[in-house]
């Protein structure tokens, strides 16, 4: 598969997917702990979303950050736009501002501050947040 | 390997009127907040956008993570 192809194809997933999150490693098991808390504020909001695990081939983080003009991982979509990384995002989530962004109510039992996600499924912290050159 | 002081001058010097602080345990991982007149009218991701703008082709290199928390002021 070319690189336009894989970038048609990201571009075509984030356009079919109202709430789509590019991350390391799959909800179940995320690979990097910005990941891992990511996936952990939007289960927490109980809101459905696509995942994509941009491990497996380095031209799909190289491709989307192309495309998103955005150099990190995870990156979350919503509506076909940017919605930001993982720092971003938890704000949002503290705020609130995500659970209305997302056109949700905030479920009674999610915790005000960002929830870190299972420890006991927890990937070593901060070294993955590299680019792959 | 930055330090956070370069880190802090650099994103200071880069963004006119920006205050940044900076933090880091091991001049890898970086934590940093930003305030600055120029992010006014900006989405988070613009301001995030030009704030990672300035260490383009180090994040992920001699960077590692930088985090980061921006305000309008």
């Amino acid at each position: 598969m070319s690189d336009t192809q894989i970038r048609d194809l990201i571009a075509e997933a984030i356009k079919e997917n109202d709430l789509i999150l590019f991350m390391k490693g799959t909800p179940e098991q995320p690979a990097c702990g910005f990941s891992m808390r990511t996936v952990a504020m939007l289960q927490s909001l109980d809101v459905p979303f696509a995942a994509v695990d941009v491990l497996p081939d380095p031209r799909i983080r190289q491709e989307l950050s192309a495309l998103s003009n955005w150099p990190t991982i995870p990156q979350l979509f919503h509506g076909g736009e940017l919605i930001g990384g993982c720092d971003i995002v938890t704000e949002m989530y503290e705020s609130g501002e995500l659970a209305t962004t997302l056109g949700i109510e905030t479920p009674a039992d999610a915790p005000a501050e960002a929830p870190d996600g299972d420890p006991a499924q927890a990937a070593p912290m901060g070294i993955e947040n590299r680019l792959s050159q | 390997m930055p330090s956070a002081d370069e880190v802090k001058n650099r994103i200071e010097a880069a963004i006119p009127g920006a205050v940044a602080e900076v933090q880091t345990p091991d001049e890898v991982h970086f934590s940093a907040r930003v305030r600055a007149g120029a992010f006014g009218g900006l989405s988070r991701v613009q301001q995030h956008r030009l704030v990672m703008d300035i260490f383009d082709g180090e994040l992920g290199g001699s960077i590692h993570a930088l985090e980061l928390k921006t305000e309008a002021t």
